[in-house]
């Protein structure tokens, strides 16, 4: 593929997608982003860097995951679809390609401490583990809410060493467990690296997570043209919280228009209730956590609390990537309710032998609204394992027997 | 002549500014506390605009910005608040202070002639990009009288520190230490250097040290080497604790305790 244009849908030399993106952040953070914007590219072109990246996805996080030809549900959709297995990832979701890359990064640039924020607590864990594979203090901040809602996470993390610590402002999610965890960054300015979770913050941190994660497209095409024949999809779909899974998954697909990409977002109760999570469909742009984007907010500015059953999806805002994705057009968003999440995290347990996180049902219950065809190939980023949602499935477990 | 200007060409040392949140402990407290203060002889007040997820700071400020929007505060209240001042005989310098995303909303030219019109004399912005002020804002703030204030840390390189002075016209503000509004700085020796390193600088914008100010002796410590110091959390402390009748006189206390 030659590249003639610059794409409009990767970060220009300024640290924007289109009118997304920037480092919208205090002076306190000024020199810490900085440092990681003049030396990201730097150190992780580094070709030892990429080997000493590739050696740990394969040996520590499993990679590369499996590209799955799901019969069952294909036969039920009436299309052809294939998972691409971030749920195989040591620590259950696509999150620990990040987070390996961080701390490498980390590391490179003498950072002693790692804070992070979570949501659903696969970040935390991922980041949990890093920093016990490379004898970092860990500390990780999570909405009081979430800590509830994912226990098990929260037990994973602490039996890694790492330090949990509860956010109590606000909504007591994601959005303020990543308040609290830049706080403690700006508190903690030079011994600190500060891991995000997903492809959101101020430049550079939207284009290096995207970057650690845009291994999930690069297998795919890979695996794709081993399966079939061909190396791009009709269609690739991913749930977006913040949309590290989803930017991965769609990274080297974005300037190949032949290739519908489809973000699932969170409706929770639905987009008019008012418990809603669908930043797309109730957002607009504005400033959020350092970067220009499109996020959900009053009249007034003031950002509102999001909802949803889904723990990493209950953001209210998607990373400028997606943001400028969603005003081009390239990516369709479509919003899912908790109950069709819910109707599609059972479906795939029942005909695939597989449970998925609660984020990856949503991309799931896509799979009937797209139009694909029969002969269609749709590639499915399935972002992780449903292990730490037991606790709400059970809940539901009558509905569906 | 800009307010501001005035002020600090007629006062070099011991500059006292306080930071109160607009619409806190009740919605109609602004313009009260703010007429409290300049009896109390602040030298100028920072008014901050609540928000809903303000990074930069600590508890006691997120929590008065979370009661402010609570009672209703939004940037257009705060401007019908503030009609009339200047009339009312309301001569301090004010500073707006807020995070960006309201002032966005609200609409960045009307929020400018807003300001004109209220006699508003400077806005700090924490999260404004240097770049999307030099692009954007700066033209806008020049045409409307309005003075800008950027933040120095001791984390600041002094190339950085250079290209802020020349682009601030308000004062630098300086963050004393490391970490977010209202944290217990003491004014220790590390904070000194950084001070007087700054001064040996000669910056061309008058400096006030604010994070962590809160009674005389930080006072006098924080303006050894500058211009005078900024208060925030303290002050808001003392607001959360004062029934409303005894408010006023509160606020004459405390300001006339930090330079005794
Ligand atoms: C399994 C899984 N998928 C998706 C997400 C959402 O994050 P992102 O949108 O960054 O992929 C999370 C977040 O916690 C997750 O755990």
């Amino acid at each position: 593929m030659t590249i003639t244009a610059p794409s409009p849908y990767r970060v220009d030399a300024s640290g924007y997608y289109g009118p997304f993106g920037g480092a919208y952040v205090p002076e306190m953070l000024y020199p810490n982003v900085e440092e990681l914007r003049d030396n990201y590219l730097k150190i992780i072109e580094d070709p030892e860097f990429q080997s000493e990246f590739k050696q740990l996805l394969r040996d520590f996080a499993g990679r590369p995951t499996p590209l799955f030809l799901a019969q069952r549900l294909s036969a039920e959709i009436g299309t052809t679809i294939y998972l691409k297995r971030e749920d195989l990832c040591h620590t259950g979701a696509h999150k620990i390609n990040n987070t390996i890359g961080q701390i490498l990064v980390a590391q490179q640039l003498g950072k002693k401490r790692i804070v992070a924020e979570t949501g659903a607590g696969q970040h935390g864990v991922a980041t949990a583990t890093v920093c016990a594979l490379m004898g970092l203090e860990c500390i990780v901040y999570m909405g009081a809410i979430d800590i509830e809602r994912q226990k098990p996470n929260v037990d994973r993390m602490r039996m890694l060493g790492a330090k949990v610590v509860p956010a109590t402002s606000g909504s007591q999610t994601l959005k303020d467990a990543t308040n609290e965890a830049m706080r403690h960054w700006i508190s903690n300015p030079t011994d600190t690296h500060y891991i995000i979770g997903s492809v959101v913050g101020p430049h550079p941190y939207p284009d290096m997570v995207a970057r650690f994660q845009s291994i999930i497209s690069a297998e795919t095409i890979s695996q794709l043209l081993e399966q079939t024949g061909r190396a791009t999809p009709d269609f690739v779909l991913a749930c977006v919280g913040g949309g590290s899974n989803a930017a991965g998954a769609f990274y080297h697909y974005l300037d190949e228009p032949g290739v519908r990409l489809i973000a699932a977002e969170a409706a929770g109760q639905g987009v008019d209730t008012g418990h809603s999570a669908a930043t797309t469909a109730l957002g607009k742009p504005g400033i959020l956590h350092g970067a220009s984007t499109i996020l959900m907010q009053t009249e007034d500015g003031q950002v509102t609390e999001p909802y949803s059953i889904s723990a990493g999806l209950d953001y209210p805002g998607i990373g400028p990537q997606h943001a400028q994705l969603f005003a081009t057009g390239r990516a369709e968003f479509i919003s899912i309710t908790d109950k069709a999440a819910l109707d599609a995290a059972f479906q795939l347990s029942r005909l695939e032998g597989i449970i998925p996180a609660l984020e990856t049902a949503h991309a799931l219950a896509c799979l009937p609204l797209i139009g694909a065809k029969k002969d269609d190939v749709v590639v499915v980023c399935l972002s992780g394992r449903g292990d730490k949602d037991l606790a709400t499935y059970t809940k539901h477990l009558e509905e569906y027997s | 002549m800009n307010r501001l200007t005035t002020l600090f060409q007629h006062k070099t040392a011991d500059v006292l500014n306080v930071y109160f949140t607009a619409g806190f402990p009740q919605l109609t407290d602004t313009v009260p506390i703010l007429h409290a203060l300049q009896e109390a002889g602040t030298d100028l007040v920072e008014i901050g605009m609540p928000y809903s997820d303000p990074v930069a700071d600590g508890e006691t400020i997120q929590k008065s910005n979370q009661q402010a929007l609570d009672n209703g505060m939004t940037v257009a209240t705060l401007f019908e608040q503030l009609q009339g001042v200047r009339q009312q005989g309301v001569t301090v310098p004010i500073l707006l202070m807020g995070y960006l995303n309201p002032v966005v909303q609200f609409g960045i030219e009307k929020f400018c002639q807003q300001c004109q019109a209220t006699g508003v004399d400077g806005v700090i912005l924490p999260d404004l990009p240097l770049e999307v002020y030099e692009r954007e804002y700066k033209a806008l703030f020049a045409k409307h009288g309005l003075q800008v204030v950027f933040l120095v840390t001791p984390q600041t390189s002094p190339a950085r520190v250079r290209q802020l002075d020349g682009l601030a016209d308000g004062f630098i503000y300086l963050v004393a230490a490391a970490g977010t509004t209202g944290a217990q700085t003491d004014m220790n020796a590390d904070v000194d250097a950084y001070l007087s390193r700054t001064k040996a600088m000669g910056l061309r914008n008058p400096t006030l040290v604010g994070f962590g100010i809160s009674d005389a002796a930080s006072f006098a410590a924080a303006s050894r080497h500058t211009t005078g110091a900024i208060i925030g959390s303290a002050f808001i402390r003392l607001l959360q604790n004062t029934p409303a009748q005894g408010q006023a006189t509160a606020i004459k206390e405390f300001v006339a305790g930090i330079r005794p």
